[in-house]
């Protein structure tokens, strides 16, 4: 791997400073392990940590998926809904159709796709702005999802091999003593395929510059719109994949759930160091905001800490984290 | 030999202006044609069609004598036509080779992958082609504007266009850097390329260009050899009058009382022990070479950066300024040298952004804005400064680039400050313009104001200043009367690692 892909990975190639702030991020992270394993001894056991990472692959995911779009210098409310219609849709296809698994997975990605094409050509072509128009879609996302399912959840009874996307274990064949799940692997190939792709490939490129300043691309000679509707394109095409992964981890897809999960995918974003003014960025970041938001709710849960206390918690680091951010940003110029 | 470029009868209007009335403009290969104009004459959206940014409502393009349809960026590249904008536009985000290369970057692995060697090699050869030292993974954002101006000629550079235009290449460079960007033209020109110059410069046309044409409200003047043609008459095609520009002498100030009064300010290496008063009724001129560290003690003293040490004194009483709202409730204006990010508020009207450090005078009961009295503010420096729009509705993005440095101005002669700091106060405006607001500095001045003007340019130093103060190296390395010789300036400015 390159160089230019490592420091796209830990985060230095993109906004001065990021380097420092990635390892403060990573920094909170740690502290949070250091206090929460002093707090109570079951916290670094395998079987939590394993618990911790599972807890984090959908949100880690859609927060994946918000990350692209966020750098684009827009924003999409719509990923916790849109992740509810691809696993509904896999249902349809597994359950209601009865076909093979490799096509509900195929179906679920290629509805998320779908979804991010049509955002992506509201923005772009209709100009509507990313806040309104992902607004729009979540709603009509989480009408459709109602609709095809009847209201009610849709069980994978049917398909033996489905939970296992999720809840399986393949390192766990392999070393029994660490049966890391499989939704865990799926996370990090996502953000590994993701990071290439914004690193390494014209894509990435063009997300980036996009939310730098979208003007200068255009009078370049680059056809803004098309890359543009890209980009939301891929965001929906990962929400396809966490719609497996929460549908697999439940059995079943829940037509009423997703609306939430939006926001903390955007919280996971924004703690990593990712700006919402567009241009900046990182998956690592991302991956990092994910964990702690995990960590916090799974650590003060063993500790006993109230899951109301747990909320007013998470409000507070988000505004924390901007504010770092904020202050790295004064610092940086 | 058939020409470049022709453009017959343009016609082009906006909401509530109607920029270009039967424009006309033809480019030679291997010349450098200068289109000149006042502020708002229509010389950037003559070149905006050519670059198929926008689309003429009448009238014909023909490049290499066939018409063609310029409808987008992407087919006025094709055509073979480059463009350097007036405004930077450049992705702060980006690395320097990324902004050339955007849309174009080299691919590997069969397309999928960018070739990120490959695409810094090409940007620096093309750096190393214009003999400027800059690594091609800087990123944008943390290089000064001159950078960035050099990056957006290297981006134009690198398509390798026949025809390139350059709208206000210099308006940002040092003496060494618009020296080598001449060397650069003059190379093009051998190859055969067409060159458009636009510049309010006129000693640049005198040194660069062959041919000159003048456009006045979007209409063409006419075009005349650059060489043979007196400036004066260049001008007076331009302003259609002429121009009165004999600097008054200056007046005595030893009674005066100072107004501002800076002692041992300091930070980091950028400003080094600077030390200097401005009396109340002077125009104090601060000279130095790009980097001398002038823009830096501006922001010192307006509160926009932190001194590591030194006091300000204003009318003798030591000062606390640690945000610009502090300056600006003491009295002390800036103007700062880039207007884009720190002096206009793009998306208000013009009414508004002169209006902007002034809202606490035109508050009424329970901070409802006297509009009426807003209104007539605006009108009166829109005249002023001729400042060129529809209304003072307009939103101020519309505006020519000049007008919108003129409508910062406004805001800062609107405020009533006892200092006004003008940085780069005519940077961009033309040569009829720049005369009024000399006038109108020296009537502030006239009034008991203290003025501190930085400028690139030393014909204005020397035109406007009581006094010049000369910076090297974030050292203030002398004291000039007004009307010293150039020589004298230049030998302050280059005083490397001495003390005042
Ligand atoms: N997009 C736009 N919408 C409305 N008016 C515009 C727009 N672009 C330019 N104008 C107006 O058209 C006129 C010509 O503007 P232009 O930018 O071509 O002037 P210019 O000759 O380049 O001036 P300068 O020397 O100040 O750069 C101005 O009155 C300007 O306000
Ligand atoms: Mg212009």
């Amino acid at each position: 791997m390159s160089d230019n892909f490592l420091a796209g990975l830990i985060g230095k190639s993109q906004g001065a400073g990021g380097a420092r702030y990635k390892l403060l991020a990573f920094g909170s992270l740690i502290l949070l392990f250091v206090v929460f394993s002093l707090a109570s001894p079951n916290f670094l056991q395998t079987s939590n940590i394993l618990a911790i990472l599972q807890a984090t692959s959908v949100n880690g995911v859609l927060a994946i998926a918000a990350t692209v779009v966020i750098i684009t210098g827009g924003i999409d409310l719509s990923v916790g809904t849109l992740m509810t219609f691809c696993a509904v849709i896999a249902g349809v296809v597994l359950t209601f159709l009865g076909l093979p698994l490799p096509l509900g997975i195929a179906g679920a990605i290629l509805a998320g796709a779908g979804a991010g094409f049509v955002t992506g050509n509201i923005v772009a072509r209709l100009r509507i702005p990313p806040f309104i128009a992902t607004l729009g879609m979540m709603l009509i996302l989480k009408g459709l999802s109602l609709v095809i399912s009847g209201t009610r959840p849709i069980y994978f009874n049917g398909t033996p091999g489905f939970t296992s996307i999720s809840q399986g274990s393949i390192v766990g064949t392999v070393i029994p003593a660490v049966p890391v799940p499989n939704g865990v692997l799926v996370l990090f190939a996502v953000a590994i395929v993701i990071s290439l792709v914004l690193t390494r490939t014209a894509l990435g490129r063009y997300t980036f510059a996009l939310g730098s300043n979208e003007e200068a691309v255009r009078l370049s000679g680059v056809n803004t719109r098309g890359w543009k509707v890209a980009v939301y394109t891929l965001a929906g095409a990962i929400c396809g994949i966490a719609g497996l992964l929460i549908a697999s981890r439940l059995n079943s897809a829940q037509p009423a759930l997703g609306q939430g999960y939006e926001l903390d995918a955007i919280a996971a974003v924004v703690i990593g160091g990712t700006s919402l003014a567009g241009g900046s960025g990182t998956i690592l970041g991302t991956l990092i905001g994910a964990l702690i938001i995990s960590v916090l709710a799974n650590g003060l849960r063993i500790m006993s800490v109230p899951q109301e206390w747990q909320t007013v918690i998470t409000g507070t680091i988000i505004i924390l984290a901007v504010y770092i951010d904020m202050l790295r940003n004064r610092n940086a110029s | 030999m058939t020409d470049l470029v022709t453009m017959r009868g343009i016609d082009k209007a906006f909401p509530g202006v109607r920029a270009l009335k039967g424009a006309e403009f033809d480019l030679r290969p291997g010349e450098v044609h200068a289109l000149m104009g006042e502020n708002g004459a229509g010389k950037s959206t003559l070149m905006k069609i050519l670059a198929g940014i926008y689309r003429q409502d009448a009238g014909e393009v023909l490049v290499g004598g066939q018409p063609v349809d310029l409808g987008s960026p992407r087919a006025a590249i094709a055509a073979g036509i480059g463009i350097i904008h007036q405004e930077l536009i450049l992705m702060p985000h980006l690395t320097a080779a990324q902004n050339i290369l955007i849309g174009r970057e080299p691919r590997k692995a069969g397309g999928l992958l960018l070739d990120e060697v490959a695409l810094n090699a090409y940007a620096a050869d093309v750096f190393k082609s214009m003999q400027l030292s800059l690594d091609p993974r800087t990123l944008v954002g943390s290089l000064t504007i001159a950078r960035q101006q050099m990056v957006e000629i290297a981006k134009a550079l690198s398509f390798r266009s026949r025809i390139l235009i350059m709208d206000e290449p210099t308006a940002a460079l040092n003496d060494k850097e618009v020296n080598e960007l001449f060397a650069i033209i003059n190379r093009l020109k051998a190859d055969g390329v067409g060159i458009v110059y636009i510049s309010h410069k006129m000693d640049e046309i005198k040194r660069i260009a062959d041919r000159v044409t003048v456009m006045r409200d979007g209409a063409y003047v006419g075009t005349v050899d650059a060489r043979e043609t007196p400036i004066s008459k260049i001008i007076s095609m331009m302003v259609g009058r002429e121009i009165d520009n004999e600097a008054p002498a200056a007046p005595d100030l030893s009674a005066a009382p100072v107004a501002l009064e800076v002692r041992g300010l300091t930070r980091a290496t950028q400003v080094r022990d600077v030390s200097f008063a401005v009396k109340a009724g002077e125009i104090l001129g601060f000279a130095g070479l790009m980097g001398a560290g002038r823009t830096e003690v501006a922001r010192l003293i307006f509160g926009a950066d932190k001194a590591d040490s030194g006091e300000i004194l204003l009318g003798g009483k030591r000062i606390d300024v640690v945000a610009p709202q502090d300056a600006v409730r003491c009295g002390i204006g800036y103007l700062s040298e880039d207007r884009k990010a720190l002096g206009l508020a793009t998306g208000l009207d013009v009414r508004n952004n002169i209006a902007l450090a002034s809202i606490p005078r035109f508050s009424k009961l329970f901070g409802i804005l006297d509009e009426q009295a807003m209104h007539a503010a605006a009108n009166e420096y829109i005249e002023k400064l001729a400042i060129k729009t529809p209304s003072d509705r307009q939103p101020a993005r519309l505006l020519s680039g000049g007008n919108q440095q003129k409508i910062v101005i406004a805001k800062w002669l609107l405020r009533d400050c006892k200092v006004l700091i003008f940085d780069e106060p005519t940077r961009g405006i033309d040569i009829g313009a720049k005369s009024e607001i000399y006038k109108l500095l020296n009537a502030l001045a006239a009034e008991g104001k203290a003025i501190i003007v930085i400028s690139s340019e030393l014909p204005e130093v020397l035109r406007l200043s009581h006094r010049i103060a000369v910076m090297c190296e974030g050292r203030l390395t002398g004291f000039l009367p007004a009307g010293a010789p150039q020589e004298d300036i230049m030998r302050l400015a280059t005083m490397r690692g001495a003390a005042a």
